[in-house]
């Protein structure tokens, strides 16, 4: 097996997050689908909590370091990679274990509040990362049963997963690949387009709902204007943004035309051949199905 | 012996020359002149640069003390102040320079065209070539890379053509040995390149321009014989944004010293363009203005009031294509808002930074450079000229970013140490 050689664990930690289990479930669900599949298993923390869902900026900060850091605790002691799917969780989570490995001071007061001796030892991998580090793309490939040919495909990276670049370590900070390196995998047509990395507005859509949707309407418009008939996503907060509010956006914006938004474990699923029923896509607000019949993928 | 031939080496040279010293002035490139030949006009006065160059080119060539090493590295020094013996390597120009009379017979009919590296890439270059048309040497050298002989085996054109049989494909890298009483080090600076600026477009958007290239569009003697053409499509730009301290000032990402000459040629560019294109509409993102020198800040002040000219000051945070502009996302801290501009084209004002070499040519002498590669001055304020090795001197923008004229009269200085060193010996 690959894995042996190269020393990684077949078996992921996996913190959901509480969007997966409630407005995201079919991220959720079709993520451990496809992990089976490619030939890895996502093996749930017991009692985890919500990460806190933002790093906080404060410099008075301990507080907010605790939910995140009781995570990555209780997964040290279950076993050495942890994965997530929501860029939220993933960033929050990845950059208190940066800082839990950087600041002796600050992992000292943090080990004293939860009564736990964590060191900051653990790998926080993103699913992605996953594909493309451990697995490879070219064995995801190899596991494709329909090719998404002919799927002209936005990947929308969103802020999270990349920034603050030098913390996320995730991919090249203007340009990065990694999404549409997986595109290319499974077949489909990757479109680039320029909002790629912008943000989606994130909690704005609560308290200043017009900025939100103003952002959500420049991203999805510039990915339909450079060709995107389909739009991936990774977060469920971006999601919410860009597929969910998709109604307030054409309220305002009369020439806006709808777009499906899915999660790219659901475009992963179709490619591996699962049962398009199962891909949970009542939970997308546009529905992707009548474009995929179209494509002729299910 | 001087090492580099821009506007310091040049200055140097010409003042111990005319002291009544033999100096031997060493380029790395087939002719004398610089960057200052690069450019097309020069702040403040906006009068033009290969004008006031050339004369001094011309009388360097000409002069009876000084011999031009052209083409050619320091390979090695040894010795000590007043007896340096130092080893040259006179890189092969596959043309014999002693037979070869400067027709320029063989630029006109090589067949070979390439970007040129002087133009910055936006004219072409021929492989067998020379760097202006005023070129001091004007002998040509071939590039290898681009010859078609070298590469293919066939061509042989300039062979055919030359009247004096100087063309050479067996020429070999020759090694000279001179003794010299001081070296002046005036190797010059280089701009950080625009494919470091991933937000900015890692140099894969053709209407983003650093401030060299737009000194060639400028120039009557460039791609577009002075005219203001954009490089993708050659429409003139009716938009155009500058963005300063483009890898300068920034010390979490690039340099974090201030490059001292962006904002006064920017200003320049602008008013310029102005004057070329007179609906033209020009901004300019800048941190601060830094305009210390004499008759600068009236400079920009009339660029400001006279000619238009929109200073906004902020960052850039995005440049990226769309259709045939590229969109300009800043900042105008001044009101707090954010700006977008369709520009037709963008020009960096990006870093000056030292020479890829000039660390390499500062171990052979073992004189010291900074963390940046600049070379080091013995001390910051009282020896500005001196290196820490005695009869070693640094002049110009090896040293750190320096306008035309700061160079001029550093060099001058390096010249006079020279002269008090050998008037004590």
């Amino acid at each position: 097996m690959r894995f042996a050689s190269v020393g990684v664990t077949m078996d992921y930690l996996y913190f959901p997050g509480c969007t997966l289990y409630t407005k995201a479930k079919n991220f959720d669900q079709t993520a451990r689908n496809c992990s089976r599949l490619l030939g890895f298993e996502l093996k749930e923390l017991p009692n985890w909590t919500c990460c806190g869902a933002t790093f906080p900026l404060a410099t008075d900060n301990l507080m907010a370091l605790l939910p995140p850091s009781r995570i990555l605790a209780s997964a040290r002691e279950e076993g050495s990679a942890l994965t997530t799917l929501c860029a939220v969780c993933f960033n929050v989570i990845k950059r208190t274990n940066r800082l839990i490995q950087e600041d002796g001071e600050k992992r000292e007061k943090i080990n004293n509040f939860i009564e736990k001796n964590y060191q900051g030892d653990l790998r926080v991998v993103h699913y992605l990362e996953i594909l493309k580090r451990d697995i490879g793309l070219a064995q995801v490939k190899e596991k494709v049963k329909k090719p998404l040919e002919g799927l002209k495909t936005g990947a929308y990276y969103g802020c999270m997963l990349l920034r603050p670049f030098d913390e996320m370590e995730f991919d090249d900070k203007e340009k990065p690949t990694l999404f549409e390196e997986l595109l290319e995998a499974l077949g489909a047509t990757p479109v680039d387009f320029p909002y790629k990395i912008e943000c989606c507005g994130s909690f704005q859509s609560v308290g200043a709902p017009d900025v939100a949707t103003e952002c959500a309407y420049k991203i999805l418009g510039s990915a339909i204007k450079h060709g995107a008939e389909l739009i991936v996503s990774t977060c469920p907060m971006c999601t919410f943004n860009i597929d969910h509010k998709q109604a307030d956006i054409k309220e305002k914006y009369l020439d806006f035309k709808q777009v499906p938004v899915l999660y790219f474990t659901q475009l992963l699923g179709i490619a591996m051949g699962l049962d398009y029923r199962t891909l949970g896509f009542e939970q997308n607000f546009v529905d992707p199905v009548p474009l995929l019949k179209q494509k002729g993928l299910i | 012996m001087v090492i580099g031939g821009g506007i310091a080496g040049i200055s140097a040279s010409l003042d111990l020359g005319n002291a009544g010293y033999d100096v031997l002035l060493v380029d790395k490139l087939p002719s004398i002149g610089g960057r200052m030949l690069q450019l097309s006009e020069t702040f403040p006065t906006l009068d033009c640069a290969q004008c006031t160059l050339t004369p001094k080119t011309v009388e360097t060539g000409q002069h009876p003390r000084i011999k031009l090493v052209t083409f050619s590295e320091v390979e090695d020094v040894k010795g000590k102040a007043g007896d340096f013996l130092v080893k040259i390597r006179r890189k092969a120009a596959y043309v014999d320079w002693e037979k070869c009379t400067g027709c320029g017979l063989c630029q006109e009919k090589c067949p070979s065209k390439n970007p040129s590296e002087f133009e910055r890439g936006m004219g072409p270059g021929k492989a067998v070539y020379t760097l202006s048309p005023q070129a001091v040497p004007n002998k040509p050298v071939i590039n290898p890379s681009n010859c078609r002989y070298f590469k293919e085996g066939k061509c042989k054109v300039c062979e055919k053509i030359c009247p004096v049989g100087a063309i050479d494909y067996e020429q070999k890298d020759r090694f000279v040995e001179e003794r010299v009483g001081a070296i002046i080090v005036a190797v010059g600076f280089d701009l950080i390149p625009i494919e470091s600026f991933g937000e900015y477009g890692s140099g894969m958007i053709p209407d983003v321009i650093d401030g060299l290239a737009f000194e060639r569009l400028n120039s009557a003697s460039g791609p577009t014989t002075g005219e203001i053409r954009r490089p993708s499509d050659g429409k003139i730009p009716k938009e155009v944004v500058f963005i300063q301290c483009t890898g300068s000032r920034d010390p979490e990402r690039y340099m974090p010293y201030c490059s001292r000459v962006c904002c006064m040629y920017t200003a320049k560019h602008a008013r310029l363009y102005k004057h070329k294109v007179h609906d033209g509409q020009v901004y300019i993102f800048y941190m601060d203005i830094r305009s210390t020198g004499k008759g600068y800040e009236e400079f920009i002040q009339q660029g400001m009031e006279e000619e238009g000219i929109l200073y906004l000051r902020g960052r850039v945070s995005r440049l990226f294509r769309e259709g045939d502009k590229v969109i300009v996302w800043g900042a105008d801290t001044l009101t707090g808002k954010k700006i977008e501009v369709s520009a037709d084209m963008v020009v960096l004002a990006t870093a000056l930074i030292p020479q890829n070499s000039t660390k390499e040519l500062a171990e052979k002498l073992g004189i010291a450079v900074d963390d940046y590669g600049f070379l080091t001055e013995a001390q910051r304020k009282l020896r500005p000229v001196e290196s820490n090795v005695e009869g070693i001197y640094i002049a110009g923008c090896a040293q750190g970013p320096k306008d035309i004229a700061d160079a001029v009269a550093h060099a001058n200085a390096a010249a006079s140490k020279v002269q008090g060193l050998f008037a004590r010996n």
